[in-house]
């Protein structure tokens, strides 16, 4: 029998055009609020089998030995699995470095690492018979930091490392150093009237996504196995799970289940290979849904960073150099820190004009957690800093923050450090123009003619001020961020468009193997079929492995890479519908052959508006399919040496203005409000994009003043693994968000659009510290911040 | 053991179930209802928020023993539940309006312009899982299932809240995609419609 839960298609039709520009609603919508939308933790099948992971109680240590035979005689128990156990000699997996052992081999590198995996008839039986497996540690030293991992006799995190990063980096345990030297900065710095330094610490967040990492592995007859479950890629965890199985691609069947939200935390093979593992194993379907404390040990994380900051500027506001050295920690696999040491180097500038740059980015391998990919990847301990520094460079020069970013903001045909012209619109100080534009909240906002609402005060419902103590403070920010993947990375996509006749109507079925993680491609995927194909029904189809890759929900590409696949596809079918067309109808009138012929409203159509026929005359006996990859515009590395590069595909830009209250007795904040102005070059679905800031700003919030994985420095363990102790913004945490959105057209992009989902994440952080600067007067150069820091208790 | 209790007003029963088990697990995993979420279960959450006896509850921290006899609501009935309390309110005994609250006028700035049809079109809704539609307060929808229940009990108890309450009353709920905005619009428009009888 099959899965239950497993994806069907969705048709939506629409009373309107439905195309783009339109707030057209999700497709997935009354699913989702009903209850019946399968997300991967929802799947269920008969016969199936619970799996669960034993990890590692410490950070760092050589394995022993490990007993499993009491957990493999406990009743209910199917399988355990170490990596004895693995059926090939393929036993490591990796995005970029496959660095990262399926099961440990010998040594664990971090606390939470997958040592052996259990298959049981019941949850609970499965956890029982993981925690019987008797696993003796014989303890290392950690590394944490910079210092311990360069330290003449640091241990290797990896010995023997073969990756092509190994020939360019200054110690072992540093997994990518990129530099980006342009001009003279010593040169430059001679010419400051002043000259601000600046050190800064950036906490490890969390994707904290809602939707736990789970799946369903199903055995199939020919050997091979389904998959049904929550990525962002699925033909790259395809790439990594195969060969780890011993099996042909064709073999693994992966297809998306719901996924609840992913923020780059699912970019990382998780629970893939342990699922498949089992079930092939047993020979039965296995079921794995991690809990909320196993989900902060089963992804990486967003690195944590010490960013080093010289900036120097002349007297009338013009920023004369930057010398940087951002140090960022990848933890114990490399996951995605390559590309996060690009981003961070090559974006470390800010959106700024500066001439003379001399930046240095490394990711450290420690023996912390693994970080890797999370919403602004990169960019945002960059922008963190960097905007502190203008802050500080202005007042520095008695100006105000938001006109000496002004005066410095980049602008459409700015060189950037890495020598890459920015080629389309980069309205940067149009965008701090507007924010700032902005109406402001009313002050003293928790009183009313009742007396103080204390839940409009800092503190909220703990009663702990009337408004005593509490001070405002307003902050500025903006941010830039690269779209798509960058540095010569192949980033295309996979469109298939069929258009056909169904019960009197022409649909279209757009199939891609984009992830929906809940950014709403798939509503923009219909929009579009509506706006090339003339159609009101389109049929998305459930996302899988039978279709070419998309690739990742990630780097805010996928409307512009994903969705120009779509376009394109759908150009094609209206090429061969209008040849049908000709081929039946051309000789009734000659605007067939000799006008611009579209379709619209189910009719084609010459440009002149004049129609020539019914797409379901065309198409009667006819279904026109087309499978087609697309790609834009190709990218180049950046120099190892000089960082030289047109490395990045776009450039994406958004401004916050951060209105906060502090208790500065009790060191509590309070954001009163949070407005974004970003230029989206086109909105395909303007309720959407507002979503997607809303959604990035909140994230940037949470940074700001909340969300921090603390790793105890001595032992590298992660100590505050749940909801209870990683604090997310909540409803009461969260202001109004007013959004002014700019629309820029892009020339390089389908239809001028620009990717946005992170561009917020970046300036939101920065612009509430310095709000609370600005309320408090003090210099805080860490994120987050929190109550002992405003009150001198830290 | 065996278990019996009412779900969306049909008695259900369920066998060889553990005594550690969570009424969310024998939801999902026993009774076909994985509507409502397990993003947490440690009660941080509020995906898993189902009604028992009416009082809306962190499922996953409810011992599927205590559910014993109880009336349970998911997000999976919750459409007939509100439609059957709209027939009682027809009565007048529901509250009326007043007050503080968004008039319809204003909340209908956070009605989409679109007028989609959607797969399973024809379904009939609770006003408040319309409006999470028609605002946009679902992104990735793991949340939305706790969100709708907690939201409705709310307007249950207050049609017409204020900012500050419908705030207070979802603090119990987690999202990470939307920024809360568009669920408290959502929230406006489904009090400002149910107000004024649309």
């Amino acid at each position: 029998m099959a899965a239950t839960g497993a994806p069907t298609k969705i048709t939506q039709g629409s009373q309107t055009k439905g195309g783009i520009g339109e707030s057209t609603l999700r497709p997935d919508g009354t699913l989702k609020v009903t209850g019946e939308f399968a997300y991967s933790s929802d799947m269920w099948h008969e016969d199936m089998l619970w799996g669960q992971i034993l990890r590692s109680t410490v950070a760092h240590a050589e394995i022993v030995s490990i007993d499993t035979g009491e957990a493999l005689a406990m009743a209910g128990v199917y399988a355990v699995m170490t990596y004895e156990d693995l059926p090939t000699e393929v036993r490591n997996y990796g995005l970029e470095i496959q660095d990262t052992p399926v099961l440990a081999h010998g040594k664990v590198r971090h606390h939470g690492e997958p040592v052996a995996i259990v298959a049981a008839d019941h949850p609970e039986t499965a956890r029982r018979a993981a925690a019987k497996i008797k696993v003796e540690y014989r303890e290392l030293p950690v590394i944490t930091d910079e210092a311990s991992a360069t330290a003449p006799d640091a241990i290797l995190v990896h010995e023997g490392r073969d990756d092509h990063h190994i020939g360019h980096v200054p110690h072992p345990n540093i997994v990518h150093r990129q530099p980006i030297v342009r001009g003279d900065a010593d040169a430059a710095a001679a010419r400051a009237d002043v000259i601000v330094k600046g050190e800064y610490y950036f906490g490890m967040q969390d994707q904290a996504f809602l939707g736990p990492e789970s799946g369903l592995a199903v055995p199939s007859e020919d050997g091979g196995v389904e998959l049904y479950v929550a990525t962002q890629w699925l033909h790259s965890d395809l790439k990594q799970i195969a060969p780890v199985l011993g099996l042909p691609e064709d073999k693994v069947r992966m297809t998306l289940s719901g996924v609840g939200g992913a923020f780059g935390g699912r970019e990382d093979l998780s629970m893939q290979i342990h699922a498949c593992l089992l079930a092939m194993r047993t020979g039965k379907p296995v079921k794995i849904v991690y809990n909320r404390f196993e989900s902060f040990f089963g992804h990486v994380h967003r690195h944590p960073a010490r960013l080093f900051y010289e900036h120097g500027a002349t007297k009338d506001g013009k920023l004369t150099h930057l010398k940087c050295r951002i140090v960022l920690d990848g933890g114990a696999y490399a996951s995605a820190s390559p590309a996060v040491v690009g981003n961070a180097s090559s974006l470390a500038v800010g959106p700024y004009v500066i001439d003379d740059v001399d930046i240095e980015a490394i990711a450290l391998y420690s023996n912390n957690p693994p970080c890797g990919a999370m919403r602004g990847f990169g960019a945002v301990q960059a922008c963190f800093a960097y905007e502190a520094q203008m802050d500080k460079v202005a007042k520095e020069l008695g100006m105000d923050p938001v006109e000496f970013r002004r005066i410095n903001a980049m602008e459409q045909g700015t060189i950037m450090p890495t020598g890459q012209p920015v080629d389309s619109p980069a309205p940067v100080a149009e965008l701090l123009r507007r924010v700032k534009a902005m109406p402001m909240p009313p002050e003293r906002q928790w009183e009313s003619s009742e007396g103080s609402d204390v839940r409009q005060l800092p503190g909220g419902l703990s009663n702990t001020t009337h408004g005593e103590g509490v001070v405002r403070g307003i902050g500025y920010a903006v941010g830039i961020k690269n779209v798509g993947f960058s540095e010569g990375f192949d980033d295309y996509s996979t469109a298939k468009v069929r258009m056909e006749v169904i019960g009197g109507e022409p649909v279209a079925t757009v199939h891609t193997a984009m992830a929906e993680v809940g950014q709403g491609g798939v509503t923009v995927h219909a929009q579009i079929a509506r706006t090339e194909l003339g159609v009101t029904q389109v049929t998305i189809a459930p996302a899988d492995t039978q279709v070419g890759s998309a690739g990742s929900t990630s780097a805010s590409r996928q409307t512009y890479v994903t969705g120009g696949a779509v376009k394109n596809a759908c150009e094609l079918v209206r090429e061969k519908v209008l040849e049908i067309g000709r081929r039946k109808f051309g000789s009734y009138h000659p605007a067939w052959a000799t006008a611009e012929l579209l379709l619209e409203g189910g009719k084609v159509v010459t440009d002149g508006g004049e129609v020539l026929g019914d797409l379901v005359d065309v198409l009667e006996g006819e279904a026109v399919e087309v499978e087609e990859e697309w790609r834009h515009r190709p990218t180049e590395p950046f120099d190892l040496r000089t960082g030289q590069g047109n490395g990045h595909v776009q450039y994406s830009f958004a401004a916050h203005r951060a209105v906060v209250e502090v208790d500065t007795e009790l060191g509590l904040v309070k954001v009163v409000e949070l407005a974004c102005a970003q230029d989206v070059g086109k909105a395909l679905n303007p309720l959407s994009v507002i979503g997607q800031i809303q959604g990035g700003t909140t994230q940037g919030l949470g940074i700001a003043i909340m969300e921090e994985i603390v790793v105890d420095p001595k032992t590298a363990k992660v100590r505050n693994p749940s909801f209870t102790d990683y604090l997310l913004p909540t409803i009461l945490d969260t202001p109004t968000i007013p959004v002014d959105v700019l629309e820029l057209a892009d020339d390089h992009a389908p239809y001028g659009l620009r990717g946005i989902g992170e561009a917020p994440t970046l300036s939101s952080t920065p612009a509430v510290l310095a709000a609370i600067r600005n309320a408090t007067g003090l210099a805080l150069d860490r994120t987050p911040v929190r109550p002992e820091h405003l009150t001198g208790t830290a | 053991m065996r278990v019996n209790f009412t779900v969306n007003g049909r008695p259900q029963e369920a066998d060889d179930v553990w005594e550690g088990e969570s009424l969310l697990y024998v939801l999902r995993e026993r009774m076909g209802l994985p509507g409502s979420k397990n993003a947490c279960e440690q009660g941080e959450c509020g995906s898993c928020t189902v009604r028992l006896d009416g009082v809306p509850v962190c499922s996953c921290l409810v011992a599927a023993g205590q559910a014993q006899g109880r009336e349970v609501v998911t997000v999976e009935g919750l459409a007939e539940f509100a439609k059957d309390r709209a027939e009682g309110c027809a009565t007048g005994a529901c509250g009326s309006a007043a007050g503080k609250g968004t008039t319809l006028d204003q909340a209908k700035r956070w009605q989409a312009g679109g007028t989609d049809s959607q797969t399973g079109e024809g379904t009939e809704l609770a006003p408040i899982q319309q409006a999470f539609i028609d605002a946009g307060a679902v992104q990735c929808g793991f949340c939305t299932p706790g969100l709708l229940v907690a939201a409705d009990e709310m307007l249950e108890r207050n049609p017409n809240p204020s900012d500050a309450d419908i705030r207070e009353a979802l603090s119990g709920n987690l999202c990470r995609c939307t920024g809360y905005e568009k669920i408290m619009d959502a929230v406006r428009l489904a009090a400002a419609r149910q107000s004024e009888g649309v």
